[in-house]
C-alpha cells in the first residue's frame, strides 16, 4: 500500500536532516554516508510508488479538515526526480566539500531543503504547500551563501530578499483566497473556484500567486536572483538549484494551481506562453556573452525553464506533455553540466573560461560528461533534450503557434552554439601550460558523473510508445484532467 | 562587571526575567486547551534568555545556557517531535496508521476541556516549545558574535567549524 509510505518521503530526510548536526567527527563521516544512504532510500521508495496513486490522510483528519497527503503520477515523477539529483549531489559532495568547513551543517540544510520539496510534491493543502515551499527556500538561501566568501554571501542575501518578496507574494495571495473561498484545502477550494462567479479579488490572489511562484521558478521578469545565486552556491547545490529547485517551488507548484485549481483559461494561458517565450530568448541571449562557467549555466537555466513553461502555457495534452518530459530531462543535464562546472573548478580553483583549455586531455570523464551534457541541452539526436525540444516544437506547430516553434528552434540553434564556445574555450584545443599538472576528479564525483551521464542516455527512451504512456501520458493527464476532484483518490 | 549595560537595566532585568520565562511556559502548557502553543511559548522563553545576553553580557549568557548545549537541545527537541508525530506510524497497522496520529488520546482520551485531554498534543507542544528556545536564541548569539568580530569573533567562530 503506498500510501502509508507517503509520510516516509518527509520524515526520512527531516529526521536525517535534525540527527546529522548531533553527530560527532569520526572515521566513518557519519554526515557524508547518513546523507548518501538516506537520499538512496528515498530514491528507493519513490522509484517504488513511480506511477502509482495514493492518499494519506495527516493525523487521521478526514479530506477537507485536515492536512491530505496525496501522490499522482505528476507527484511521484517530481519526487523521483528529487531523490534521483539528491542521491547524485550527495554523492558529488563528499569530495566537493574538501575545502568548506561545517559539513555537518551542510548536510543538514541539504536534506531538510530536501524534505520541502518533497512536501510541495505531496501536500494537497496551500497553506501547508507555503510551509514546505519556505523550508526548501530557507535552506537554499543558507546553502547559496555557504561558502561564506564576500560575493556568495551577497549572493545569498540578495537571493534572500527576492525570494522572501515571493514568498510574501504567496502568502498574502494564499491569505486573499482564505478570505474568499474559506478553505485552503486545494481539492475543495477547485470545487468553490468552479461554482463561484469570477471576481476581482480572485483574481487578485491569482496574480500574487503567479508573481511568486514566478519568481521561484525565475521566469524572466521576475529572473534576478538566479544569475547570482547558481554560480555562488557549491557545484552540488547549484545542480539542486537548477536542476529541481526552481522547478518544485516554481513550475510545478504553479502548474498544480493553474491546471488543478484554477482550471487554466485561455487568457492564463496566454500569459504563460509570453512569460515563456520571454525567457526562452531572453535566457539565451544573456548566456551568451557570459565568460563564468556556471553563471552561463544559470542563464540558460532560465532559457530552458522558459520552454518548459512554453510548454504547461499551450494547454494542450503534447504541450503538457513534453513541458513535463523537458522537465525531467533538463533536470538531468543541467545537474550534470553544473556537477562538471564544479568538477573543473575543483580540481583548476577557476571557473573563467578563458583560463581554461585543453582540459579534455587530463580530465577526460569530466570533459565526457560535460560533452554529454551540452550536447544534450542543445538538442542533439539520440540524447534526452532533443526528444523533449522536437515535442514542445511539434506542440507548438499543432496548436498552431509556428512562430514560437520557429523560436524554440533559433534559441535551440544558439544553445548549441553557446555551449560549443564552452567546449572549445575548456576542454578542446591545447592544453595550457600552467594545467599540465591536472588529475582527473577523484572517484566519487566520477561516479556522479558518470550515474547523470546514464540518466541523460536512458531517458531519452522515455520517449518510446510503451514507456511515455507509462510514465508522461499519465503525469500529463494530472494536469490535463482539469479541476482536482474532491472526494477522489487525489 | 564591566560586561552588559547599565545597573538600572539589570536590575529590573533581574526583577522580571523569571516572570518572562513563567509566562513562556505558561503559554506552552495552555497551548492544548486554549490560545497558546509551543511556538509562541518557546519564543517568550527564548525571550528571557535574550533579555539576559542583552542586559548581562554573553559571557554571563553563556553560562546560562551555552550555546553549544542550546544546538544540541535543538537537535534533540526535533528528534522528538519527529519521534512524536510518527508513533501512530509506528503503533498502529493498515488503513488506522496515520502520520501525527494521536495515539495517546485513543488510548487515554480524558475529559475534554480538562487538563490532560490533549493526548500527545502537549508533548509536541513541549518538544517544539525547546527546539524554539535553542535555535531562537542560537540564532541570537550568533548574531551578536558578529559585533565581536575582529576581537574574539574569528576564534569564536573557528570553534564551531568541524574540521576538514
Amino acid at each position: 500500500m503506498s500510501s502509508s509510505l507517503l509520510p516516509y518521503f518527509l520524515m526520512i530526510p527531516a529526521g536525517l536532516g535534525f540527527l546529522i548536526p548531533l553527530l560527532g567527527r569520526s572515521r566513518i563521516r557519519p554526515a557524508d554516508t547518513l546523507a548518501a544512504l538516506g537520499t538512496g532510500l528515498l530514491l528507493a521508495l519513490s522509484l517504488f510508488t513511480l506511477g502509482k496513486t495514493g492518499k494519506h490522510l495527516v493525523g487521521g483528519w478526514p479530506q477537507p479538515i485536515g492536512i491530505t497527503l496525496a501522490l499522482d503520477p505528476l507527484s511521484s515523477l517530481m519526487l523521483t526526480l528529487i531523490a534521483g539529483l539528491g542521491l547524485c549531489a550527495s554523492i558529488f559532495s563528499i569530495r566537493a566539500l574538501d575545502r568548506h568547513t561545517g559539513r555537518s551543517h551542510y548536510y543538514s540544510l541539504f536534506l531538510l531543503m530536501i524534505a520541502g520539496m518533497n512536501g510541495v510534491a505531496l501536500t494537497r493543502d496551500l497553506f501547508n504547500l507555503y510551509v514546505f515551499l519556505e523550508l526548501a527556500s530557507i535552506s537554499s538561501y543558507a546553502l547559496v551563501a555557504f561558502s561564506a566568501e564576500a560575493e556568495d554571501l551577497e549572493a545569498g542575501f540578495k537571493y534572500a530578499i527576492l525570494s522572501g518578496l515571493g514568498s510574501i507574494f504567496i502568502l498574502l495571495g494564499i491569505a486573499v483566497v482564505y478570505l474568499c473561498y474559506g478553505t485552503v484545502n486545494l481539492p475543495q477550494l477547485a470545487e468553490r473556484l468552479a461554482l463561484a462567479p469570477a471576481g476581482e479579488l480572485i483574481n487578485f490572489s491569482l496574480i500574487l500567486l503567479l508573481a511568486g511562484f514566478c519568481i521561484k521558478a525565475g521566469l524572466i521578469p521576475f529572473h534576478f536572483w538566479l544569475p547570482d545565486a547558481h554560480p555562488a552556491a557549491p557545484a552540488p547545490v547549484s545542480a539542486m538549484l537548477s536542476g529541481i529547485l526552481i522547478k518544485a517551488l516554481g513550475l510545478y507548484a504553479l502548474a498544480r494551481l493553474l491546471f488543478n485549481v484554477y482550471d487554466l483559461s485561455p487568457g492564463l494561458g496566454r500569459l504563460l506562453l509570453g512569460l515563456g517565450a520571454l525567457s526562452m530568448i531572453g535566457g539565451v541571449l544573456l548566456a551568451i556573452g557570459q565568460n563564468d562557467f556556471k553563471r552561463m549555466l544559470a542563464y540558460h537555466s532560465i532559457s530552458q525553464i522558459g520552454y518548459i513553461a512554453l510548454a504547461f502555457g499551450l494547454g494542450t495534452p503534447l504541450g503538457i506533455m513534453a513541458g513535463i518530459y523537458h522537465l525531467v530531462n533538463h533536470a538531468a543535464f543541467k545537474s550534470l553540466l553544473f556537477l562538471s562546472a564544479g568538477a573543473v573548478e575543483y580540481r583548476t580553483g577557476t571557473r573563467d573560461l578563458n583560463e581554461l583549455g585543453g582540459l579534455r586531455a587530463r580530465m577526460p570523464v569530466t570533459s565526457a560528461a560535460s560533452l554529454v551534457g551540452s550536447l544534450s541541452i542543445a538538442g542533439v539526436p539520440p540524447l534526452n533534450g532533443f526528444f523533449s525540444k522536437l515535442l514542445i516544437i511539434f506542440a507548438c506547430v499543432q496548436a498552431g503557434r509556428q512562430g514560437l516553434a520557429a523560436a524554440a528552434v533559433i534559441v535551440s540553434i544558439l544553445t548549441l552554439a553557446s555551449f560549443m564556445k564552452v567546449q572549445r574555450a575548456a576542454f578542446f584545443g591545447p592544453l595550457k601550460d600552467k594545467w599540465t599538472g591536472l588529475k582527473e576528479v577523484p572517484f566519487s564525483m566520477q561516479l556522479s558523473l558518470f550515474l547523470l551521464m546514464a540518466a541523460c542516455l536512458a531517458l531519452s527512451l522515455l520517449v518510446l510508445p510503451g514507456l511515455r504512456e507509462q510514465f508522461l501520458n499519465s503525469a500529463q493527464a494530472v494536469l490535463s484532467a482539469g479541476i482536482m476532484p474532491a472526494g477522489g483518490s487525489r | 562587571m564591566k560586561e552588559g549595560m547599565s545597573l538600572i537595566v539589570k536590575t529590573v532585568a533581574r526583577w522580571v526575567v523569571g516572570f518572562i520565562f513563567l509566562y513562556g511556559i505558561y503559554i506552552t502548557a495552555e497551548g492544548h486547551l486554549g490560545p497558546g502553543g509551543g511556538f509562541s511559548g518557546g519564543i517568550i522563553l527564548a525571550c528571557s534568555y535574550i533579555l539576559i545576553l542583552i542586559a548581562y553580557g554573553r559571557r554571563f549568557a553563556s553560562r546560562n545556557l551555552d550555546w553549544r548545549i542550546a544546538r544540541i537541545m535543538a537537535g534533540v527537541a526535533a528528534l522528538s517531535f519527529l519521534a512524536l508525530a510518527m508513533l501512530g506510524m509506528i503503533f498502529e497497522t493498515g488503513g488506522n496508521a496515520h502520520f501525527f496520529d494521536n495515539l495517546i488520546r485513543k488510548n487515554l482520551p480524558g475529559t475534554a476541556f480538562h487538563l490532560f485531554s490533549g493526548g500527545n498534543i502537549p508533548l509536541l507542544n513541549l518538544a517544539l516549545a525547546i527546539l524554539v528556545l535553542a535555535s531562537v536564541f542560537t540564532a541570537f548569539v550568533l548574531l551578536a558574535a558578529v559585533r565581536f568580530w575582529e576581537t574574539r569573533g574569528k576564534k569564536f567562530f573557528s570553534s564551531l567549524e568541524d574540521g576538514p
